[in-house]
């Protein structure tokens, strides 16, 4: 057998809110990693086709959101003949817990991929006691 | 496009519709690939050449590799997660490994000038129509 697996394809999955948005489009939930390290929480995005002018990430009343918008303008006269997956924009929120210092957030995007580091609050960081 | 959007806001709605219609399409049909479906393809046409666009997120550049041979294209490669020193996975939806998918278009393509383009995480091809393979205009007498 193969030393690393083989990808399989993941079919994009749309978001279901319970409210409509007053300019029907369709959103996909972006695929997302979310790890954390000792100082930090670590959110990471699957975005593919967005660059970083189309990408909003807000803060607010505790939920973090991020929305990155597809530009349809680079299909213009592309007919589809065969597809595989569907294109459209990204959105999904998560809730932060008060262990995040909300002010201290840092972005990045490359290849597709959007990288959020947000770092914990002072009084949330692991504290070594010595032993006397 | 070729379908008229008379209401501005209706564009991004057909254009999604239309991508969902085409998923039954046969146009690829079974053809002999190497094994795996992914990265997933779109195929478009734009006048006579056709156009395939994959999402390949975090994948750089260096870890595909595009081969054309004949009307057959190639597209392998890998693509990798680095966690780094992580202390605790919250979630993991991302997969990385390995993809190697063949897949044979239809239509006869000029091999010598297929281009490829690789943007924040997709992948564009360009192929062009072979001049023998177009179809020539004739005239009404």
């Amino acid at each position: 057998m193969a030393r690393s697996q083989e990808l399989q394809v993941q079919e994009k999955k749309e978001v279901v809110g319970k409210e409509e948005s007053t300019v029907p489009s369709r959103y996909f939930l972006p695929n997302t990693d979310i790890y954390e390290t000792d100082d930090a929480l670590t959110v990471i995005m699957e975005i593919p086709g967005v660059g970083k002018e189309d990408i909003e990430v807000k803060i607010e009343d505790d939920v973090l959101r991020v929305e990155a918008k597809i530009n349809f303008a680079n299909y213009d006269g592309l007919e589809p003949l065969y597809t595989e997956y569907n294109v459209g924009h990204f959105a999904r929120s998560f809730t932060l817990s008060n262990k995040l210092d909300q002010e201290q957030v840092s972005a990045h995007v490359e290849d597709g991929v959007l990288t959020l580091a947000l770092k914990k609050a002072k009084e949330a960081l692991p504290r070594r006691i010595a032993i006397n | 496009m070729a379908m008229l959007f008379p209401d501005p806001f209706d564009t991004l709605q057909q254009f999604q519709q239309t991508l969902d219609a085409f998923r039954a399409s046969s146009w690829l049909g079974s053809s002999p690939s190497a094994a795996g479906a992914y990265p997933p393809l779109n195929v478009f046409r734009r006048g006579e050449d056709v156009v395939v666009i994959t999402e390949v997120p975090g994948v750089r550049k260096a870890d595909i590799q595009v081969q054309v041979k004949g009307n057959t294209i190639r597209l392998s490669g890998s693509k990798t997660i680095d966690y780094g020193e992580a202390a605790a996975l919250h979630r993991r939806e991302r997969r990385a490994g390995h993809f190697d998918r063949a897949v044979t278009v239809p239509v006869e393509i000029d091999a010598d000038a297929v281009k490829a383009e690789c943007r924040d995480g997709v992948l564009a091809l360009y192929l062009p129509r072979a001049e023998r393979d177009k179809p020539k205009t004739i005239a009404i007498g």
